[in-house]
């Protein structure tokens, strides 16, 4: 029986660059923004970094399906970088390739990076890309937002919520992550909103309307990771480590077999269960203090709630609409703005997360600090309801 | 011993409203207010003259088997493909055996009536036991021509076999003379037409009659024992005058649908014979004549089996099943007719894998899935490992057709950010009663009128264009019944 990753991993340190429509950089100078304050954070300098773990999903812009970007970006010395892609949680397959690593003994000090420059393809949302041969054939023609949409009226229809009602509770969720990334420096868009503008925003994909959308954004963000022992040798406390770090995939039950209702996600109830065994959380509500989940639409957000066993099944609605999850409730969600608001370049959305986890329990949040956190947990969501990569990721301060 | 076995109809819910049409025109040409009346029926973006066929042949062949056919005719002068056989495609869309003859029939006005001889002397000759006839064409016209209004969309099917059926076949008489009444160059867009008093005069006039004589005389029958005189003809009072001719009574004259439905070409000879049969009583007698450089006649006489044929549409379940539209542009747009701002989403390349396509034939053309012969899950695709997480079984799938098991919406989006020729573009997860479900695109929707646990059919429709290679791409789709 494997033991798990529980205390077996720290992080040494965490960078992130500005997120938003960087129109003044391309991909090398994200990376580079991101791994240097990882670096500077960490205390090490680049003939240190032993191996690399690259995440960038949309590969048509500019930086190639292999990890010379980075290695180059980065100049590297000729370690050994791997790609990695599994949709849009491809940032936390990278951090999970660089922490097995470090476990492994593989090596003492690995990075992962992940990144993406979204903004150089002249679309609006996602760029519309091409799905190989055979899914064009036959899948419906749609959309991130189309596909994401189909959980509210299945929502609705097992829940029995009004149109009115599940619409406000998401325009809730909305309002939440402006109110948080109106604090963060870093995030794309920092202009609070309010309900009544969510709900009467022009539609997207019923019922989404343009601000039940993450914002789509370059950035880049980094974590250095290596064994607690060796972080202490360099000096290091309040070492903050990994607990959990589980990826739950669809196997096509959802999108084949007639047993999935289509209001929640089915992998990711099963990568929390796993991941809450793995760091020995019992009760999550009580015992997480705090999360950054993906966001992608403000319906994932909530049914996410109820997926992750934070709010009861069928109780995300009056949770999100009681504030327990808004910076102020009990389990404060996108304390960064989130998805919504720090903005969502798809490669780097993982370890973004990680990075406010990170900040958060170092005590490193400025305006957003949140009073005593002890533990953070990742959500980070790749594909789509019916079909889909699931990572939870849970880190806390050593020793709880 | 030959005969009509069955019959199927299809007309596009769409109806333009010829007012509608008119308004939109009037500026540049006030004289087609005088066509301001009734409707005509408007394909959807998705909807070509195959996928018309397609749905009247499943009306046709609903509740009969399929394994009998032993060849298929496709009769259109709008066919998707100009070299690649577009019976195939409607062959593979029913999925009729891949052991039979099929055959496009085209060129003419009159392809529908010549298919359905075709198919007739095949079966009466013992080349054939049971052979179906398909037309459907979606004709373009210039935007404010005469063509436009007098032009539907639409499509018919006639399943013939060896014996009686509901319409036994008693005789035909063709007339083949290159008499142009209008053309279509090889890569024209639109037909060019002469003066229609000439097209009257020297063409219908002489021409018809000459057809119709020969078929009542082969078959042995009388002009005045006529009980339904089916003769697709945009000129008023002509098929009379020719009925007179014939000796047949002129009030036998069967309505050519011009009000509600308006011309749908090569179709519309057996659209009106479908219209016929539904009136129909057992022991009369039709003809059935189809112009076009010549004419085709033929006569039946209905059976007692005419009134046991039920469970479809036909021609007048298909016409009542109707939602106006009074959007010129919309239908300008459907058409070809103009050029809209598609957006970049618009932009993504189509292009289709040939290979991938006929490796998955009975997947993307017959919505053929698997069911697993170990626990009896149905699932879309078939795969080699099922689904079902309590079973798993490798190999044990055999062939299981979705295309007429019936579906719910188990969830939707109308989605306005995906490109669509017709936004919002609707899709959701179809579960299907009897098990399996795929994420699909719903096609036949108005914003708003849908919801979870609505039932749904399945439906044959263009998946996509490929402008730039002029491919098209099929697969199914699911329309709400409401």
């Amino acid at each position: 029986m494997a033991s798990g990753i529980k205390d077996k991993v720290a992080v040494l340190g965490m960078g992130c660059s500005k997120f938003g429509e960087r129109w003044d950089c391309g991909g090398e100078e994200l990376m580079v923004e991101a791994y240097l304050e990882a670096m500077e954070d960490a205390g090490i300098e680049t003939n240190q970094v032993e191996a690399a773990w690259f995440s960038t999903h949309i590969d048509e812009i500019g930086v190639g399906k292999g990890g010379t970007p980075l290695s180059t970006a980065l100049r590297l010395p000729n370690i050994p970088v791997t790609r990695v892609e599994n949709f849009c949680a491809s940032g936390s397959e990278a951090f999970r390739g660089a922490v097995y690593a470090v476990a492994a003994g593989a090596c003492d000090i690995a990075l992962a990076l992940g990144m993406e420059k979204l903004k150089d393809t002249g679309y609006g949302g996602l760029p519309a890309g091409q799905q190989g041969t055979l899914n064009p054939l036959w899948s419906a023609n749609g959309s991130a937002p189309g596909n994401f949409a189909q959980l509210a009226s299945a929502y609705r229809a097992k829940h029995g919520v009004s149109k009115e009602d599940l619409k406000r509770a998401i325009a809730h969720v909305s309002v939440k992550s402006h109110e948080n990334g109106a604090k963060n420096p870093k995030a794309h868009l920092r202009r609070p909103v309010t309900e009544e503008q969510v709900m009467n925003a022009p539609m997207i994909a019923e019922p989404l309307g343009l601000f039940d959308c993450c914002g789509v954004s370059d950035g880049a963000a980094a974590a250095i990771v290596t064994t607690p022992e060796i972080a202490k040798s360099m000096g290091k406390d309040n070492l903050i480590t990994v607990k959990a770090l589980q990826l739950a995939l669809s196997n096509g039950l959802e999108s084949q077999h007639n047993s999935w209702d289509g209001s929640y996600f089915h992998t990711a109830r099963i990568a929390a269960k796993r991941a809450y065994e793995e760091a020995g959380i019992k009760n999550p509500r009580e015992e997480v203090s705090m999360m950054e989940v993906h966001d992608c639409f403000s319906i994932t957000e909530m049914v996410t709630m109820e997926d992750l066993f934070i709010s009861p099944e069928g109780g995300a609605v009056k949770d999100v609409m009681d504030g327990f999850y808004d910076a102020d409730g009990q389990v404060p969600c996108q304390i960064d703005g989130g998805l919504k608001c720090f903005g969502h370049p798809i490669g780097a959305s993982g370890l973004r997360m990680l990075y406010e986890m990170y900040l958060q329990l170092q005590g490193r949040a400025g305006e957003r600090q949140l009073k005593d956190p002890k533990i953070g947990l990742t959500h980070n969501l790749g594909g789509a309801p019916m079909s889909n990569v699931c990572s939870v990721a849970i880190i806390g301060a050593q020793g709880v | 011993m030959v005969g009509i076995k069955a019959y199927g109809g299809y007309i596009p819910r769409l109806r333009l409203s010829r007012k509608a049409m008119a308004q939109a025109n009037a500026w540049f040409s006030p004289g087609l207010m005088g066509q301001a009346k009734g409707e005509r029926s408007l394909a959807n973006w998705d909807e070509d003259s195959v996928t018309m066929a397609v749905e009247a042949a499943r009306d046709c062949l609903n509740g009969t088997t399929r394994d009998d056919i032993d060849g298929v005719y496709f009769a259109s002068t709008t066919m998707p493909f100009a070299d690649r056989q577009n019976s195939g495609i409607l062959s593979a869309a029913l999925t009729l055996s891949e052991d039979i003859p099929a055959a496009d029939v085209t060129s003419s006005q009159r392809a529908g009536t010549t298919a359905l001889l075709t198919a007739l002397n095949a079966v009466n000759g013992g080349a054939g036991k049971c052979q179906l006839v398909a037309a459907g064409d979606k004709r373009k016209a210039r935007s404010a021509s005469n063509q436009e209004f007098q032009f539907g969309d639409g499509a018919a099917a006639l399943l013939v076999s060896g014996d009686d059926g509901i319409a036994r076949f008693l005789g035909s008489h063709s007339i083949t003379v290159d008499f142009v009444d209008h053309f279509r160059g090889e890569e024209e867009e639109f037909d060019y037409g002469w003066e229609e008093r000439w097209i009257r005069d020297e063409g219908l006039i002489k021409i018809v009659p000459r057809a119709v004589k020969g078929a009542l005389e082969k078959a042995g029958v009388s002009g005045d024992q006529i009980d339904h005189f089916v003769f697709p003809c945009t000129f008023p009072r002509i098929p009379q005058t020719i009925a007179k001719q014939c000796g047949i009574d002129p009030e036998k004259v069967r309505d050519n649908l011009g009000a509600v439905c308006g011309e749908t070409g090569t179709a519309h000879a057996l659209v009106m014979l479908v219209d016929a049969l539904q009136d129909a009583e057992p022991g009369q007698k039709i003809v059935v004549a189809g112009f076009g450089q010549g004419c085709d006649a033929l006569v039946f006489e209905t059976t007692p089996a005419l009134k046991d044929l039920s469970g479809r549409n036909g021609v007048k379940g298909s016409l009542a099943n109707r939602k106006e539209e009074t959007n010129y542009m919309k239908y300008l747009a459907f058409n070809g007719l103009v050029e809209l701002e598609k957006g970049m989403r618009a932009e993504v390349d189509k292009k289709t894998a040939l290979t991938t396509t006929y490796r998955k034939r009975d997947m993307l053309f017959g919505l053929v899935g698997g069911r697993c012969t170990k626990c009896g899950t149905a699932q879309f695709p078939r795969s080699r490992i099922c689904v079902n997480p309590n079973c798993q079984a490798v190999d044990s799938q055999e062939p299981y057709s979705f295309a007429d098991k019936k579906g719910q919406i188990l969830s939707w989006s109308a989605d306005y950010l995906a490109y669509s020729m017709d936004p919002p573009s609707h899709y959701g997860m179809i579960t299907f009663e009897e098990g399996g479900r795929f994420l699909c695109d719903i096609t036949d929707v108005e914003p708003g009128t849908i919801d979870s646990g609505m039932n749904v059919r399945m439906v044959f429709r263009i998946k996509d264009f490929d402008d730039r290679r002029g491919f098209r791409r099929y697969f199914w789709k699911a329309v709400p019944e409401l």
